[in-house]
């Protein structure tokens, strides 16, 4: 196991390599130049000259990239040219923020899909069946920002019940917390709840048709423990894992709900620094986020091995 | 018990005193950028500024300079040395004082800082003698007649000489200024919060405790926000939702005609795009201009909301000249000036437009009017950074924009017209109109100032490197329970008076 993990371990330095460089490279490739945006609206010569010289605009490409790696194996990600913030800061503000949308998000799809899935398939081809296919097919065609603006102007302007955009931090206030990212997480776990639907319908359809099910009602147990205990039960344990994909998905779902709602997260933050220029932001958030799914990558893995010892090899 | 009881009646009081507190939230359309009067580049910067940083001169709906933290200023027979008094007894947020010294410190750290955007601003400034303690006299390289204009905006902040040593080019983060509110906290992309500085110089005319910045970048949220109670004021409201918030018996429109404008760049020199029919010939550029009916293109895009114009200043400000009025349009006049130019007609154009819903509508009513005269505008949508670079590098052809303004006529016409200037995207140059540029820049008394504009408006008319379509409106939405609010034409936020009730 120990041999195992150190070679995975190792493995992850190439790969955190190649990230590290396309990551910078694809960034060149943005049009505009970084020091005409900062220069403010005025975009006087000798600003420009400046700010350029300051963030090392100036050196080639190759050089600049060094001057990154060099300051990122020292823990040092760089600072924001807009706002001189250190992006290590910026990175541990606003991570928390959008993993909390997206657990609340995930929780809402999983409820939400399960349910409508199991009821559809234990009432195939019923009012409910239909219902639900309708619901599934509402969620993945409704486009996030027309559904954000009519839940506000539902529940914050009509109804007056939650505040249209805004965050509040759980430790400020737990409620308002809820109540400032509980529509912005129906929008994104809307989505996702689609999806958990339609696959719960199918893999409860096979289940309900599976002889361990037909022997299960033979025995003459009720249809609820049937449906509930037996059925359910196999069915959702690929349900879980597409909820743990559709985690990831709504990770970078969020940068749109997030610009919607005002919600300062990680989507926020990596939209507002492209559209600004502000390089080190955007590597610094990219370089996190890849090497968050990286590691849950090998964690994965290593769960995998763990039950399989087949893979150890 | 008894110490729990004590306790209770004391957070009971607590409870009332925070139940008291007034908090005024408004709705910002971006996120500023850092908070330094010396290194802040945005607009939006400069409304949160209105509260938290006072300037040595500041401005009054008309356009006329008011003193703020000064109390006078003269300017010498030679326009070399301006003598400016300050008022006395104000502090700084940290308790500093604010005097001859540190208003010293403040302009030099404008003029010296390494990055300082504010240097190109008050260029023509030598150095700051302090005369005594209240006293100082600014010496110029040269005469430079909007100085004084460029000391009402952030050229003009004070900020604390201790604080700013302190923390160097980190200022930003922990602002300490002279303004009615002082800074308390920001959280990045969600909110900026100040509360009422006890000490400030005015602060009888300060009557609520504490105001909040909101970035909510969408205008329907923003405006949904202060329709539901969320915020108490937002800005920019787009012209469409007008009618909206005129409706609501809730909410307050402020407006103000903008100190800006908007235009369409030609590129008549910056490189092998300009050799095409409209960048070669000017009777083609007033061709198209005249193929524009701005009156109906204010009515189509913004319900009629805004101005028409054809100059850097709108046809309300006191520069703008009379005898050039905004033109009417005249397709039949401008086939036959296509016809004199003797270019062969229709032939296209490569419209550059920044993205947005509005700057694409204006853009399409103008293709459409285009057309009629032969004039085939290709719209291409750009993202804003990106035409930057291209406009700057002569990549396009014509290309809409607009420049949010400036108090005195030099800051919205000579980085623009001045040849090679930083703005001269079309590659512009003219030595007579460069010479009325400078000219203006040294004179300082108005009608002699306006005459020379008025050289240099015929000669811009005639060549069109820009041609100026209109002005918008400040439109501010706040809350009826707001009360004495007025809007300025620069668009800031004052919170200087406010009342909630």
């Amino acid at each position: 196991m120990l041999a195992f993990l150190s070679k995975r371990l190792l493995q992850l330095v190439p790969t955190l390599f190649f990230v590290s460089v396309i990551i910078f490279t694809l960034q060149q490739l943005l049009p505009g130049d970084p020091a005409l945006v900062m220069a403010g609206e005025e975009r006087d010569p000798e600003v420009i000259e400046q700010i350029r010289k300051q963030y090392r605009l100036d050196q080639p490409i190759p050089i600049q990239y060094v001057y990154w790696v060099k300051g990122v194996l020292s823990g040092d990600l760089g600072e924001s040219m807009r706002i001189k913030v250190k992006v290590r800061d910026l990175v541990a503000e606003k991570l928390p923020v959008t993993i909390q949308l997206a657990c609340m998000a995930i929780v809402i799809a999983l409820s939400i899909g399960i349910t409508a899935g199991v009821i559809a398939a234990v009432f195939k081809d019923s009012v409910w069946d239909y219902a639900a296919n309708v619901f599934a097919l509402w969620g993945r065609s409704t486009p996030t920002f027309w559904l954000g603006i009519m839940l506000i102007f539902l529940f914050s302007v009509e109804l007056g019940w939650l505040p249209a955009s805004g965050y509040v931090r759980p430790s400020e206030d737990f409620w308002g917390s809820i109540a400032s990212t509980i529509m912005p997480a129906f929008v994104l776990g809307n989505v996702g709840a689609a999806v958990l639907m339609r696959h719960t319908r199918g893999a409860m359809l096979d289940a309900l048709q599976s002889d361990y099910v037909r022997t299960a009602r033979a025995k003459g147990l009720l249809e609820r423990v049937v449906v509930l205990k037996h059925a359910m039960r196999n069915a959702l344990t690929p349900v879980i894992t597409l909820g743990a994909l559709e985690l990831g998905e709504l990770l970078s779902g969020a940068v749109l709900t997030e610009q919607i709602f005002s919600i300062p997260g990680f989507g926020k933050l990596i939209v507002d620094s492209v559209f600004n220029r502000d390089y080190a932001v955007v590597q610094g958030v990219v370089l996190v986020t890849a090497t968050v799914y990286i590691l849950l990558n090998l964690i994965a893995d290593i769960a995998y091995v763990l039950v399989n010892p087949r893979l150890r090899g | 018990m008894k110490t729990v009881l004590a306790a209770t009646a004391a957070l009971a009081l607590l409870g009332g005193a925070a139940a008291a507190q007034t908090t005024l939230r408004i709705g910002l359309a971006e996120d500023p950028d850092i908070l330094d009067p010396t290194l802040a580049r945005t607009y939006v910067g400069r409304i949160v500024f209105a509260s938290l940083c006072d300037k040595l001169f500041d401005i009054d709906e008309s356009l006329n300079v008011v003193p703020q933290l000064a109390l006078s200023h003269e300017t010498s027979a030679d326009g070399k040395a301006v003598t400016i008094r300050l008022r006395p007894g104000v502090k700084f947020h940290d308790g500093e004082p604010l005097d001859a010294e540190a208003a010293k410190y403040s302009l030099e750290r404008h003029l010296n800082m390494p990055g300082s955007f504010r240097k190109p601003e008050i260029a023509a400034l030598d150095h700051v003698d302090v005369v005594d303690p209240l006293t100082i006299r600014l010496v110029l390289k040269t005469p430079f007649s909007p100085l004084i204009a460029q000391l009402t905006d952030r050229s003009g902040m004070m900020v604390s000489p201790k604080a700013a040593k302190e923390a160097g080019d980190k200022f930003g983060l922990k602002p300490v200024c002279a303004g009615p509110y002082r800074f308390v906290e920001r959280v990045q992309q969600d909110r900026m919060v100040m509360e009422k500085f006890q000490d400030y110089w005015n602060k009888d005319n300060i009557h609520i405790d504490r105001i909040v910045y909101l970035p909510i970048v969408d205008a329907t949220v923003r405006l949904a926000n202060v329709k539901s109670g969320g915020l108490e004021l937002i800005e920019r409201v787009l012209a469409t939702d007008i009618k909206d918030v005129r409706s609501d018996p809730r909410l307050k429109l402020s407006t103000a005609l903008e100190l800006g404008y908007q235009g369409i760049d030609i590129n008549v020199g910056n490189g092998e795009r300009a050799k095409n029919p409209l960048g070669s010939s000017a009777k083609v550029r007033q061709a198209l201009s005249l193929a524009i009916d701005r009156d109906a293109l204010n009515q189509v895009v913004f319900n009629g909301e805004f101005m028409p114009g054809n100059q850097w200043v709108s046809p309300e400000h006191p520069y703008f000249q009379k005898s050039f009025p905004v033109p009417k349009r005249d397709v039949a006049k401008a086939k036959a000036l296509m016809k004199e130019a003797g270019v062969t007609a229709p032939f296209e154009v490569d419209f550059m437009v920044p993205k947005g819903a509005e700057t694409q509508a204006v853009a399409e009513v103008i293709q459409a009017m285009a057309a009629e005269i032969g004039i085939n505008l290709k719209i291409r949508v750009t993202e804003f950074a990106t035409s930057l670079k291209q406009a700057e590098g002569g990549e396009y052809q014509a290309y809409l924009l607009a420049w949010s303004g400036r108090t005195d006529p030099d800051g919205n016409a000579y980085i623009f017209h001045k040849c090679k200037a930083p703005q001269d995207y079309p590659g512009y140059c003219n030595g007579e109109a460069d010479r009325l540029l400078d000219e203006a820049r040294v004179v300082a008394d108005l009608p002699a100032r306006k005459a020379i504009y008025e050289k240099l408006t015929k000669i811009i008319l005639d060549d069109v490197p820009k041609l100026y379509l209109y002005h918008r409106r400040v439109l501010i939405a706040h809350t009826a329970r707001l009360d004495g609010y007025r809007q300025m034409p620069d668009g800031l936020v004052r919170v200087v008076g406010l009342k909630l009730k």
